[in-house]
C-alpha cells in the first residue's frame, strides 16, 4: 500500500503562492520560488483547483479495510438520557436513523444505558424503529465516562452495527469518543447532514473553522461509521405506532469496571428560562444593553415567547450574565428556529455561533453593524424602545 | 522533581485565527490571505489553569506538549512566556493528515513517556470543534476523564475534584488520576506574558520528537493511522438577504416584527 501524497510538479510551479493563501491548515509554504508541503497537510485537496498552472495533484490511496466490512449491518443510535428522560436529540436520532437505515434497507435500533428505564423503552418503541436494546444496570443510572463507554465498546464489538450516531451533547461528545478509540473506529463530531452515497458509505457533513466551511468526511475502511449530531438539526421523528419491535433488555451482570470517576454532586443552573441549545427561540442581548439589568427586559420577552436568553461575549465579560449564557466561538454554538439579537453588533466571533439559526431578527441602533448581514428582518433603531412595545405588544408588561 | 510533587502535561494545537477563513465564492476556493496562527483559545485557559495549580501548590512542574509543524514552537514558546516550565513538540512528517484517532494515541504515547499526573487541555479547538482528542487520549491511556471542566476544587496527588459544566447545570465529580481534564472558558482568566517570561521564552530549549522517539505504531499515525478523511470541503450555503423593517416608531417596529414572529407558528 503505497501513502497518499500531495505532489506538487516543479516544473509546472511558477511560485505564484496561490496554494500558500488557499490552504486552510497552513500547510504550503514556498521554498524560494517552488512551492512545498509541510506535515500540516490533510491531504484535504483544496489547494489543487486554486493552481491555475496544473503544477498540485492528489493521490490518494487505497486503504485496505481494517475488518470484514460486511460483518457490520444496521443502524443504531444512542437513546441519551438525562435522570430517566429521553433527550429531545434522540427523536432527530431516530428521524435521520430510519432515513439511512430505509436508503441501506437495514433495521434501526435505539440503546438506552440507564436503570428502571422499562417504560421509556416501551414508549420508543412506539417511533418508526426496529428494536430497543436496553442495558439496565443501578451503575448506568447516571452518566458515567467509563461504564457507558465499556458498555457500548462491548455492544459494538458483539453486534456489529454499520452505523453508529448519538447527539452532539456534553454526553455524547465525552464518552463518544472514548468508545471510537476502543473500536478502532473513525468518530466525526457534530454533524449537520448525513446520508449515504452510492457506495453505501454514511457522508457526513460538518461545519468546520467556525461555520465558514463546511466539510464532507468518508470512515471508508473502518467499522461502525460514527458520528455526533448537533441538537435541532435533523428533524425530530414522530410516533407512528412503530414497526412491532420489542425491547431486548440486558443487564450489565457485574461487567461493568469500577468508575474512576464518582459524581459527589449536581448543581442545576439556576435559570427562569429553558436551556439555551434545546431552546426554539433565543432572545440575545449585548453590549448595547449598557448595564445588566437591561437583560430583564429581555427575559420578560423570552418568557412571553417561550423561548431562553442568551448574551454575547461582551455582555459575559462585564459580568452581566453567566457565561453558561454566552453564545459564539468561545461559548455556545446555537441552532434555533429564530434568534433575536438585541444590541448586538454582530463581531465574527458572535456570528458563527448563531447563524445557521433558521430565521434571525437583530435590532441595534447602528445602521452598519455587521449582524443585519446575517439578519432574516433587522430594524435600526433603540432596543430600549423596541423591546419593551413587543413585550406589550404580546399582552405582557414592559 | 520530587516524586511527590505533581507533573501537569497541557496538551495545545495552534490555529489559525479561524473566524477569518473564508471561501471565495466565485472560485470555491479558501481564502487564508494573513490569517495568524494562534494558541487555540481554549489551550489557553488550560495552560492558566496549570501554572495556577503549580503556583497554589507551591511546588510541580508544568510541561506543555503540542503535536505539529515546525513552525508551532512559536506556540509552545508563548506558553513558556505565561508559566510553562518546559516544552515538547511532536513534530514529524508521519504526524501529517492525523484525525482525532491517530492523534489522540500520538498525544497518548508522548504521556507514557512524559508520565504525567494529570493532563490538561481545552475542550475543543476552534479549527475543527470536535472535543475527541481529549478523551480520545484518555482512552489510549485508560485513564478516567472529565471533560468541561469550569473549576477544579482540589487537586493533589492521586485525586481531583471538579465541576463540569453540562447542558444543564454543573456536575461534581472527583476523579482518580492520573486523568485528562478538558477545560472551559469559565475555568479562568488567562495572564498575559510578563517581560521575564518572555525572556524565559526566547531562550527555552523546545524538546522535538519524532515518532520513533514516542514509540509510537507506524500504522497508527497520521494520515495512515486515520479512519476519517476529508471527503470534500465547501462553502457553507449563503444566507438569503435580509429584509429592513422600515417603521416611523419603535411601536410600529414592534408590531411589525411580533406579526413575523407569530408568523412562523413557533412561539
Amino acid at each position: 500500500m503505497s501513502d497518499n501524497a500531495l505532489l506538487i510538479n516543479p516544473k509546472k510551479c511558477v511560485g505564484c503562492r496561490v496554494c500558500v493563501k488557499t490552504c486552510p491548515f497552513g500547510a504550503l509554504e514556498m521554498d524560494g520560488k517552488l512551492a512545498v508541503v509541510n506535515v500540516n497537510c490533510t491531504f484535504c485537496g483544496a489547494c489543487a483547483p486554486s493552481c491555475k498552472f496544473d503544477a498540485i495533484s492528489l493521490v490518494k490511496a487505497e486503504k485496505e479495510a481494517a475488518v470484514n466490512l460486511a460483518d457490520y449491518k444496521g443502524v443504531w443510535v444512542f437513546g441519551e438520557q438525562i435522570d430517566g428522560v429521553v433527550q429531545g436529540v434522540v427523536h432527530e436520532l431516530i428521524g435521520k436513523g430510519r432515513e439511512l437505515a430505509d436508503k441501506l434497507g437495514v433495521p434501526l435500533s435505539v440503546l438506552v444505558l440507564g436503570h428502571d428505564m422499562d417504560e421509556q423503552c416501551r414508549e420508543l418503541l412506539e417511533y418508526p424503529v426496529d428494536r430497543v436494546i436496553q442495558v439496565d444496570d443501578p451503575e448506568l443510572r447516571h452518566y458515567a465516562s467509563e461504564p457507558y463507554a465499556q458498555v457500548v465498546s462491548g455492544l459494538i464489538a458483539g453486534r456489529k452495527p454499520e452505523i453508529f450516531l448519538a447527539g452532539a451533547t456534553a454526553i455524547g461528545r465525552s464518552f463518544l469518543a472514548r468508545v471510537a478509540v476502543a473500536v478502532r473506529t473513525g468518530l466525526t463530531a457534530d454533524c449537520t447532514g448525513l446520508d449515504i452515497t452510492d457506495d453505501r458509505l454514511l457522508l457526513q457533513t460538518r461545519p468546520a473553522f467556525g461555520g465558514n466551511i463546511m466539510a464532507s468526511i468518508l470512515c471508508a475502511k473502518h467499522r461502525p461509521q460514527m458520528s455526533t449530531v448537533r441538537h435541532k438539526v435533523m428533524q425530530a421523528a414522530e410516533k407512528d405506532g412503530g414497526r412491532g419491535g420489542k425491547v431486548e433488555k440486558l443487564g450489565a451482570e457485574g461487567k461493568l469496571p469500577a468508575s474512576r470517576t464518582r459524581r459527589l454532586d449536581w448543581l442545576p443552573e439556576l435559570s427562569e428560562t429553558v436551556n439555551l441549545v434545546e431552546a426554539d427561540i433565543i432572545v440575545s442581548g449585548g453590549r448595547g444593553l449598557g448595564r445588566p439589568e437591561s437583560f430583564r427586559m429581555l427575559e420578560k420577552l423570552a418568557k412571553l415567547l417561550g423561548g431562553a436568553v442568551g448574551s454575547s461575549r461582551a455582555a459575559v465579560d462585564s459580568g452581566w450574565m453567566p457565561y453558561s449564557h454566552q453564545v459564539g466561538q468561545t461559548g455556545k454554538t446555537v441552532q434555533p428556529k429564530l434568534y433575536i439579537a438585541c444590541g448586538i453588533s454582530g463581531a465574527v466571533q458572535h456570528l458563527v455561533g448563531m447563524q445557521s439559526s433558521d430565521r434571525i431578527i437583530a435590532i441595534n441602533k447602528d445602521r452598519d453593524a455587521p449582524i443585519f448581514g446575517v439578519a432574516t428582518y433587522g430594524f435600526v433603531g433603540d432596543v430600549f424602545e423596541v423591546v419593551p412595545a413587543m413585550i406589550r405588544e404580546l399582552g405582557g408588561e414592559a | 522533581m520530587k516524586e511527590s510533587t505533581l507533573h501537569i502535561v497541557v496538551c495545545i494545537k495552534q490555529v489559525p485565527d479561524t473566524t477569518e477563513v473564508r471561501i471565495n465564492p466565485e472560485t470555491n476556493t479558501l481564502v487564508r490571505d494573513g490569517v495568524e496562527s494562534i494558541i487555540n483559545p481554549f489551550d489557553a485557559y488550560a495552560i492558566e489553569e496549570g501554572v495556577r495549580i503549580r503556583e497554589r501548590l507551591g511546588e510541580g512542574k508544568v510541561t506543555v506538549v503540542t503535536m505539529g509543524p515546525p513552525q508551532a514552537d512559536a506556540a509552545l514558546r508563548e506558553a513558556i512566556s505565561v508559566g510553562a516550565d518546559e516544552a515538547v513538540l511532536l513534530c514529524s512528517r508521519a504526524f501529517a493528515g492525523a484525525d482525532t484517532w491517530a492523534t489522540s494515541l500520538t498525544l497518548a504515547q508522548a504521556m507514557r513517556k512524559l508520565r504525567p499526573d494529570v493532563v490538561l487541555a481545552g475542550k475543543q479547538a476552534i479549527d475543527g470543534d470536535t472535543a475527541q482528542v481529549g478523551p480520545g487520549i484518555s482512552c489510549h491511556l485508560d485513564w478516567p476523564q472529565a471533560c468541561y471542566v469550569s473549576k477544579i476544587r482540589e487537586i493533589e496527588k492521586g485525586g481531583a475534584v471538579v465541576e463540569c459544566l453540562m447542558e444543564t447545570g454543573k456536575e461534581v465529580l472527583e476523579v482518580r488520576l492520573p486523568a485528562v481534564l478538558t477545560v472551559v472558558k469559565e475555568i479562568n482568566e488567562p495572564r498575559l506574558p510578563s517581560f521575564k517570561g518572555k525572556m524565559r521564552a526566547k531562550k527555552a530549549e523546545i524538546t522535538i520528537w519524532d515518532e520513533k522517539a514516542i514509540d509510537a505504531d507506524p500504522e497508527k499515525i497520521g494520515l495512515k493511522g486515520s479512519p476519517t478523511a476529508v471527503n470534500r470541503i465547501f462553502s457553507p450555503p449563503r444566507r438569503s438577504g435580509g429584509e429592513m423593517i422600515e417603521a416611523e416608531t419603535a411601536g410600529d417596529a414592534a408590531k411589525i416584527l411580533i406579526a413575523k414572529i407569530k408568523e412562523l407558528r413557533i412561539a
